[in-house]
């Protein structure tokens, strides 16, 4: 999504090499700062036109630019200091005890570790397909008209909130999974042992479903970016060797962005990770392992979004803060390793035209 | 054709085949991808347009088992906590992009910082809102405005860099040229000249990130908490759109969910008409052609 910047304003200036075998003139020297009083210059240097107003003004500058690398230092500070009675007192055990119990002051992360990544492996399953379609259709396959409509749409699947999808799963969604559609998966995958339990409508599979809708608008525009990022060349080439439509995406151009969808399946996984609202309020909020994709579970992010205005006593909030902790790291490092992957293949891209 | 054997005919008929299923198939899934937007606007329109009235707009929510009430606090707290956000992370994203596009070009440190903020933006905002819990609320102890504001405002702050950053970017370089070459001081070209040029672009940028932290509930949570009354004061807790559907999706009372739908509808309704208009204005006033 970012252009390389202009190479012009990087190159160096041309110097002027002095000719040895010129007469020899004194070379006056650059004007000395407080030469001659001069009334232009004193006006000008008063109307900010002296080097301590630009300087002054490029670091008011610079220090906003900071700001940035300030809120995640300040943000990991903050985490690790309120997180260090439940560091303290379970280590690194943390995050492999299945324990979650309050009461008696027992915390483990595994069952939401379990929870994170069984309903963003799912949705991301559910999801790559898809997008991955939809950017094929847009890009190679949709008429010229159809284009920017069609794009808008699935833009706006990105627009609307967390909340907005919470909403719509628990009244719509939910129904459907209890009524129609769990029946219907006992009937015909039963005999994988997947389908077991009762069925709720609340648990792993809406959970999955619901991120799967949210995470699809990212990867599938990204992925727009990066296969429009090919040059026409690789398709043309392929075009002349005599290759049908399907084999001329599948070899010019989606050959030549692997990395680059591989970064942004990354990147929705990122956003799945981290998604808080709408897996709340379909999860089922249950600290619990289970084989079934019908049973409730919880994620890192709903666990905190659940449980934080109940929590009781330093060592239950300080465990939550620290599961906050962890999931602010895990998604630090899945977005920048993204980032870079999809930077390495749109570095020299044309932008793209919405 | 006679100088194709048999085996090239099957294959060409086999990979002409495949060429139309794989066509057929990005149909369906573009169809599929499409249809549970239509079927949450549809759900939206059909549940909540019917609670759409007068009352709504203006009245605080009514006490459980009572007919009638709205989400006026909410309204206008979500605009308190808006304005306080945006009058914090504005200038701060806009400064930020200025130094990135104008005084830090080609430098590592503008790199790293341009990286960082895309890093930044995929954080969760449930870890945003846990960590403004623990350095005001927990200060304070009390839930407040302000650290609602505070913590939507660190959200915007680095999607307003890049978009800024972006949009400076798309200024002709002998725009910036002409104005030096007046004797017009750079910080004077980079406001007069640079931001003016792009503040179409900016503008629609900001309304972006509006936009998108207008709809975040998580982190507000746990620091603006929400409110059942009507509250001005940024020491106090505050309503939030977001928050109370949130609140009373999960809350056993069909009033309740009559509200949550309505007030939902409203936040779709406001989100999508800046989404629109930031289409619309995307391209417009941002100098055309090289430099």
């Amino acid at each position: 999504m970012t252009d390389e910047r202009d190479s012009r304003s990087s190159q160096p200036v041309p110097q002027i090499v002095p000719n040895p075998s010129a007469a020899y003139v004194p070379d006056p020297g650059p004007p000395a700062a407080d030469a001659a009083p001069s009334a232009i210059r004193d006006f000008l240097r008063k109307r900010g036109s002296g080097s301590l107003a630009d300087n002054s003004f490029a670091t008011v500058m610079l220090l906003c630019a900071c700001s940035i690398f300030a809120i995640v230092l300040f943000i990991f500070g903050i985490l690790v200091i309120h997180s260090r009675p439940s560091l303290v007192q379970f280590g690194w055990k943390f995050f492999t005890r299945q324990a979650w119990d309050p009461v008696s002051g027992d915390f483990g992360a595994l069952p939401f570790i379990f929870g994170t990544l069984a309903t963003s492996l799912l949705a991301l399953c559910m999801a790559v397909p898809l997008a991955l379609g939809v950017a094929v259709f847009l890009t190679e396959l949709c008429p010229r008209p159809l284009r920017a409509p069609i794009s808008f749409l699935t833009e706006l699947l990105a627009a609307i909130p967390s909340v907005v999808y919470g909403l719509w799963a628990v009244f719509v969604l939910v129904p459907i999974m209890r009524d129609v559609l769990g029946p219907f998966l006992v009937k015909t995958l039963g005999w994988t042992g997947l389908f077991d339990g009762p069925n709720f409508g609340v648990g792993l599979l809406t959970a999955s479903i619901i991120l799967a809708i949210m995470v699809l608008p990212i990867i599938s525009s990204l992925t727009r970016d990066i296969m429009t990022a090919v040059p026409n060349s690789q398709r043309e080439a392929v075009l002349a060797l005599g290759a049908t439509r399907w084999e001329m995406i599948r070899i010019g151009v989606l050959r030549n962005s692997r990395i680059g969808i591989v970064g942004a399946i990354m990147l929705g996984l990122g956003r799945a990770l981290g998604e808080t609202m709408a897996v709340t309020m379909v999860i089922g909020n249950h600290p619990n392992i289970s084989k079934s994709l019908f049973a409730p579970a919880n994620t890192l992010a709903s666990v905190i979004a659940g449980e934080f205005s109940e929590a009781t006593g330093d060592l239950y909030l300080s465990a939550l803060i620290e599961i906050g902790l962890a999931l602010f790291l895990v998604t630090i490092v899945v977005n920048a390793i993204a980032r870079l992957m999809v930077w390495a293949v749109t570095r020299n891209a044309p932008a793209r035209v919405h | 054709m006679d100088f194709q054997s048999k085996s090239m005919r099957m294959n060409n008929a086999r990979r002409t085949a495949t060429n139309y299923f794989i066509s057929g198939l990005s149909i369906l899934a573009t169809v599929i991808v499409i249809l549970p937007l239509i079927a949450i606007l549809f759900y939206l329109i059909y549940k909540g347009a019917s609670s759409l009235n007068l009352a709504f707009f203006t009245h605080i929510p009514a006490p459980v088992g009572q007919e009638g009430g709205g989400m006026a606090n909410s309204i206008v707290g979500s605009g308190i906590i808006l304005l306080v956000a945006s009058l914090m992370g504005v200038p701060i994203g806009i400064a930020a992009g200025v130094y990135l596009a104008e005084f830090g070009r080609g430098r590592a440190l503008a790199t790293a910082i341009r990286f960082t903020a895309d890093v930044l933006n995929g954080v969760p905002s449930i870890v945003m809102g846990i960590s403004i819990y623990s350095l005001i609320v927990v200060q304070q102890k009390h839930f407040s405005a302000l650290a609602g504001g505070v913590a939507l405002a660190i959200m915007m702050v680095p999607t307003i860099t890049r978009t800024t950053e972006e949009m400076l970017a798309t200024v002709p370089h002998a725009i910036r040229e002409a104005a030096l070459g007046l004797g017009v001081p750079k910080w004077r070209t980079a406001i007069s000249v640079s931001l003016r040029t792009a503040s179409p672009g900016i503008i629609t940028g900001c309304m972006l990130a509006f936009a998108r932290v207008a709809g975040e509930t998580a982190p507000l949570l746990f620091t603006a908490l929400g409110n059942q009354f009507w509250s001005f004061k940024l020491n106090e807790p505050i309503a939030a759109l977001p928050l109370q559907i949130y609140v009373y999706a999960i809350s056993p009372y069909d009033e309740w969910h009559r509200l949550a739908w309505a007030g939902a509808l409203v936040l779709i309704v406001m989100i999508m008409v800046s989404v629109t208009l930031v289409r619309i204005f995307a391209n417009r006033g941002v100098l055309k052609g090289g430099s």
